[in-house]
């Protein structure tokens, strides 16, 4: 059973959980070859290792076929006919020929685990990596918790059916050809006969896979949408119970919950079919060379020591047969998984750095925007015609309504997004000629949506200056004031921060991340709402140390306040995606247009 | 945790009990195979028998036969116990979470409710189903078989038995060490899915602050331990196969030679040694199936184990055997008599201390504070989200804990700090709390919430999909939907927790002259970061450090409370009064 978790918890899943194949997730590969192909391509490094392993698999394979053999041999020829001493050597013989066999069994799968584990980190790596070079529009394209819980639930797939099923496959497809030969030499027709089992199973194994694919289709169906109720009653909780709408939230959940159950028990009734279906299969195949056996056995056509051999042969041949019905359904799995996160990795990647790019070095802070265009899906132009100066040292306000266009200007200055056209240039420079990681650096942001690592404040302020020591990350928190509050959490700056920093409050959070840019000490610096979630008496203050910062530094500063505004130099007023106004706050204000009106409504009622 | 297990299991005890009768008689005839084989050969091969030949295989191929119909019959039954008890399970813990209340679910984590309901369930699930479809086939195999192994030949089985006991040692030793080993795994792996998460929804800021090497350091880092880590394990448990299967093989080897001597000396038959080899693979299988078993019963029993800890969690805030509803028509006059609040129980710092405050009919009281002053907790008071630690909260003279829940609660209106929407259309959401709602009241509620017109802007009007969470608005859009939900119940006491947070300042406005004309119809509570919201107010507490600081209108707030004109300050600026037009402002001094 597989269930879409949230994705704080889609952790919680196991990758090494021994769970029979998921039946849940039986999903073909839409190009099956090609994922098959992306997979070998990382088993490819560990050539030598697989060889050996295939060898390894190969001998044991083989030293298992001997073994029955031995046995008839042993009660033919040395128990029938009463030689002691021939029993013994042959004991002996079955007795070393056995213990090599699971030796080698337990090489192979040592070897395995180490190549499969290898070529599965390589796999995660390379996601990783190609994940951090994907442009913002993937992330923006792909809402976290999804990806996040894709992808974990995808690795998990490829992870158990390469990790348990390649020595299985190997060895039941060399069990079964080598059992069907060592048959053929030892008694033609108690072979054929054999084989009439295989297509039977094979018959029995589609039919019953068939009913089972489709009755998970539809379980997985019911589950998707028994998931998102739990999942959007859970985290609305507070909300349901506030407008008293329990009853009808539990009706909803039912329902689903029994259309969850019916589909489970159609689906699964069919899927445990397969067990004891195989399993009687197997007795059919004993009890057709028993009877069979036998009835050759009294006309002298066959040897009691043969029948013997035969029917531990037949126990040996219904196994891997019976393995390979659930290996499909874990390959299938595996091929779905991977096709998905080989997608992730073939997504272009960021654009590459220009072919001239220069590096950064002593920023005056001279940032231009010249007639710049820009859309974030084609048809929709989010910026129209965009010109602006911001000289060195200049305190840049951005003012407009939600939705205007502000953020966009700062996601094209950090070439988060590649403009449409136009021009935008640091000292003269285009910043498509400068390399994205020098541009980065010298840029400062403090984003609207805060965001925290798990790890301890300390470090979480670091992050913005690696090398920074622990006084300079003191006085970095100091400056933003908030040195305070943290002094007050359990560990201090030793405190870890939870996931989602649930421990802290948003303008707690937002204290943090100022800090972080303070520490980062950049050439141009980006406030995006960075105040928006703490009171108006803390901001005050943080706007002292903020200015100070600013000096010397080119600021961009958005902000719904405009008391945040007024200490810019220049405010510029966007709405729609255009520039409608611009100059300082007095120049706006005696302008009485848009800003004056927008300054206006903050302070309607002013004078009582 | 089993007998919490059973309680779910006793309702469908009649199928699970003939679910294991099948399963019992299916043991008898996977024993009784060997059996036959042996007398085909004895008495049939060696005897030169054909008819004991043609009818001991027709009798097997009988037993055949039944055994399918019964393993399918077993099945069948055991997957219905098992789904319904899964069933049952998500009923129950869904209706138990509907009971909960805020100071519940504070303590829950949204993920770790989900795993509950889903992940735990179906673990809990699976070991019913599995314990009923092989749980007591393998004792039973096991012993069936080693009494038929005596029968064949006591001398024989007793060779057998110190093979047995090693390899139920190494079985056991095998369980014992997977557990640790499987549980240092689960850590390496929560901590690479860790990292990936953060990479995942702090792309911005790695890539911001250029941190996409060090950000590869620690994924590296934590990709190594894991992958370290699962090779032991995957080493461990592909040992186990071998190391079983070792001993099967010593056993064959045994009954070749042993009961081959005695064969030799006439003692024993070789269909009893085909039969005895035959004998041993059955008593082999089951163990190993035991080590399969043991993880999904260990996995299920700490399933069970959580799930019991939510089913067992007791409502911080239920209804009072003698709660009454509130008198309709309520006038909604709000009493908080020296309230104190901790957040877990007493033994946390105050949250409120000694707050009394006094909400007339139709008044607006507006409540300010710094960030983690107090202020929602406050609020949160009146809902009865939470109850008071000590003191007492009254509406109309009564005690909300004295209140039956339901009638509380129809009431009040609330928008909440953070804004939640449910998949649906837009219409479905604002009527949320009033399913009755006509077109023209939800219209209504939505042009007071200034909501109207972007609504009418959208593809289809009010008909409009919201996805899950409200990802396809704005937050100021879902702000304002809120609003018109809230308003749409016409509650008798309103409360806006910085409601407006996400609106830019004109739109506020508006959403304000709106409010102030439906005002007087409610007592109302709003929280607030923005003094321009709380100029009209009746009242105004400030909030500090958990205690009021002050309270009063605007004008006598100005004359009295340092606090207040300090934040008064902060938001207008140096040299700025109320008595002055906001035009005269003057332009803040320029930081150079």
């Amino acid at each position: 059973m597989s269930f879409q978790t949230a994705p704080q918890t889609s952790s919680v899943r196991s990758m090494m959980q021994r769970r029979p194949a998921d039946p849940g997730r039986i999903e073909k590969a839409k190009d099956p070859k090609r994922a098959l192909k992306g997979l070998l391509r990382y088993l490819g490094p560990f050539k030598a290792g697989m060889a050996q392993v295939f060898f390894f698999v190969l001998i044991y394979t083989l030293l298992g076929l001997v073994g029955p053999y031995l046995m008839g041999v042993a009660i033919d020829r040395f128990i029938s006919n009463k030689q002691v001493a021939g029993l013994a050597t042959i004991a002996l013989w079955m007795l070393a020929i056995y213990l090599l066999n699971n030796l080698f069994q337990a090489i192979a799968a040592w070897l395995m685990s180490d190549i499969s584990q290898r070529a599965l980190k390589q796999m995660r790596k390379d996601l990783f990596t190609h994940l951090q070079s994907l442009p913002i529009a993937f992330f923006d394209r792909n809402p976290a918790g999804e990806l996040m819980s894709r992808l974990t639930n995808d690795i998990d797939a490829v992870n158990q059916a390469v990790s348990q099923n390649v020595t299985s496959l190997i060895a039941s497809v060399l069990t079964m050809a080598g059992i069907l030969v060592a048959m053929f030499i030892l008694d033609r027709w108690l072979a054929l006969a054999s084989l009439l089992v295989v297509p039977i199973m094979f018959w029995f194994t589609q039919f019953v896979a068939r009913y089972t694919r489709k009755g998970f289709r539809e379980l997985q169906k019911h589950l998707g949408e028994m998931n998102a109720v739990i999942e959007e009653s859970i985290s609305g909780q507070k909300v349901i119970k506030a407008f008293r709408r329990n009853d009808s939230v539990v009706e909803t959940f039912r329902q689903r919950n029994q259309a969850v159950f019916k589909a489970g028990v159609y689906a699964n009734s069919y899927a445990l079919l397969l067990m004891p279906l195989t399993n009687v299969l197997g007795n059919f195949f004993v009890i057709v060379l028993a009877g069979l056996g036998g009835w050759l056995a009294l006309r002298n056509l066959v040897s009691v020591g043969i029948i013997a051999t035969f029917i531990s042969y037949g126990q040996n041949f219904t196994n891997p047969l019976r393995q390979l019905a659930n290996l499909y359904n874990s390959i299938q799995a595996a091929l779905a998984g991977a096709e998905r996160v080989f997608e992730v990795i073939d997504t272009p990647a960021e654009l590459d750095d220009g072919p001239q790019a220069v590096t950064l070095n002593a920023v005056h802070g001279d940032v231009r925007f010249e007639n710049v265009n820009f859309a974030y899906r084609p048809g929709v132009p989010v910026l129209k015609d965009i010109s602006l100066e911001a000289k060195p040292g200049e305190i840049f306000a951005l003012v407009g309504p939600t939705g205007a266009g502000k953020t966009t200007i700062i996601n094209l200055l950090t070439r988060f997004y590649e403009i449409n056209g136009g021009r935008i240039s640091i000292d003269g420079r285009d910043i498509r000629d400068i390399y994205k990681a020098d541009l980065r650096r010298e840029l400062g942001l403090v984003l609207q949506d805060t965001y925290l690592f798990s790890d301890t404040v300390m470090e979480n302020i670091r992050f913005g200056r690696l090398d920074a020591t622990d006084e300079e990350v003191f006085e970095a928190a100091k400056m933003a004031d908030a040195d305070h509050f943290i002094w007050q959490l359990p560990h201090g700056y030793d405190t870890l921060l939870s996931e989602r920093a649930n421990n802290l409050s948003q303008g707690q959070r937002q204290l943090l991340s100022i800090s972080r840019a303070i520490l980062a000490n950049p050439s141009i610096l980006i406030l995006d709402e960075a105040t928006s979630s703490v009171d108006t008496r803390t901001e005050a203050r943080i706007q002292k140390a903020l200015l100070r910062l600013m000096a010397g530094r080119t600021s961009f500063v958005i902000a719904h306040r405009l008391s945040t505004i007024r200490d810019a130099n220049h405010v510029l007023v966007i709405n729609n995606g255009e520039i409608i106004e611009q100059g300082t706050h007095q120049e706006l204000l005696d302008k009485k247009g848009f800003y004056h009106h927008l300054y206006l409504s903050q302070f309607k009622g002013q004078a009582i | 945790m089993i007998k919490k297990i059973l309680s779910f299991v006793k309702p469908y005890w009649k199928r699970a009990t003939l679910a294991l009768i099948l399963l019992t008689s299916l043991v008898f005839m996977d024993l009784s195979i060997p059996r036959l084989i042996q007398r085909i050969i004895d008495q049939g091969i060696n005897k030169h028998n054909q008819s004991v030949v043609l009818q001991t295989a027709a009798i097997m191929i009988g037993i055949s036969i039944l055994s399918t119909v019964i393993a399918v019959g077993n099945s069948v039954l055991s997957v219905q116990v098992g789904e319904s008890v899964a069933r049952d399970l998500r009923d129950t813990l869904f209706l138990k979470i509907q009971k909960y209340a805020y100071g519940n679910l504070d303590q829950q984590q949204t993920g770790q409710l989900m795993v509950r309901l889903t992940s735990d369930s179906s673990a809990v699930q699976r070991l019913v189903q599995i314990s009923l479809r092989i749980g007591t086939r393998a004792p039973l195999l096991i012993i069936g078989s080693l009494i038929l192994m005596f029968n064949t030949s006591p001398s024989l089985a007793l060779t057998m038995l110190p093979l047995l006991a090693v390899t139920s040692i190494v079985i056991v030793f095998f369980i014992i060490k997977m557990e640790p080993l499987f549980r240092s795994v689960q850590q390496k792996l929560d901590r690479l899915n860790t990292v990936l998460q953060e990479n995942i929804a702090g792309a911005r800021l790695v890539k911001a602050f250029v941190r996409a090497d060090f950000e590869g350091e620690r994924f590296e880092t934590a990709n190594e331990s894991y992958t370290d880590h699962s090779v032991r394990v995957m080493r461990f448990m592909s040992s186990m196969s071998p190391a079983l299967t070792v001993f099967v093989n010593i056993g064959m080897v045994i009954v070749i030679w042993a009961g081959g001597l005695q064969s030799i000396h006439g003692n024993l038959s070789i269909g009893q040694i085909v039969a005895f080899t035959n004998y041993l693979l059955t008593t082999m299988t089951p163990l190993t199936m035991m080590t399969q078993l043991s993880q999904t019963w260990a996995n299920g029993l700490v399933s069970a184990k959580r799930v019991n800890e939510i089913l067992e969690t007791v409502p911080e805030v239920q209804d009072a055997p003698d709660a009454a509803s509130l008198p309709e028509p309520t006038p909604g006059r709000v009493v908080f008599e020296n309230v104190n609040f901790h957040y877990n129980g007493n033994g946390d710092e105050a949250v409120l201390e000694g707050i009394d405050l006094v909400a007339e009919p139709g008044e607006t009281v507006a409540i300010l504070g710094a960030t983690g002053s107090g202020k929602s907790t406050l609020i949160n008071l009146v809902p009865r989200f939470y109850d008071t630690s000590s003191g007492r909260v009254l509406i109309d003279g009564v005690d909300v804990r004295k209140i039956k829940e339901d009638s509380l609660l129809a009431h009040i209106g609330i928008v909440a700090q953070e804004t939640i929407l449910f998949s649906g259309t837009i219409r479905d959401n604002i009527r949320y709390g009033r399913p009755d709602a006509t077109d023209e009241q939800v219209i209504a509620a939505a042009k007071a919430a200034q909501a109207h017109d972007f609504i009418l802007v959208m593809p289809q009007g009010y008909e409009s999909h919201v996805e899950a969470r409200g990802a396809n608005l704005s937050g100021g859009q879902k702000q304002r939907i809120a609003i018109a939900r809230a308003l749409l119940l016409d509650p008798r006491i309103l409360i806006l927790d910085d409601s407006t947070s996400s609106v830019d300042v004109e739109t506020e406005t508006r959403i304000q002259q709106a409010l102030d004309q439906q005002m007087h119809q409610h007592t109302s509570f709003v929280v607030a970061q923005r003094i321009s919201t709380v100029l009209n107010a009746d009242k105004i507490i400030v909030i500090d450090k958990g205690r009021i600081a002050a309270q009063g209108t605007h004008r006598e707030l100005m004359q009295t409370s340092p606090i207040y004109q300090e934040i008064y300050e902060s938001q207008l600026g140096n040299g700025f009064h109320a008595e002055q037009e906001p035009l005269v402002v003057e332009a803040g001094s320029v930081a150079k």
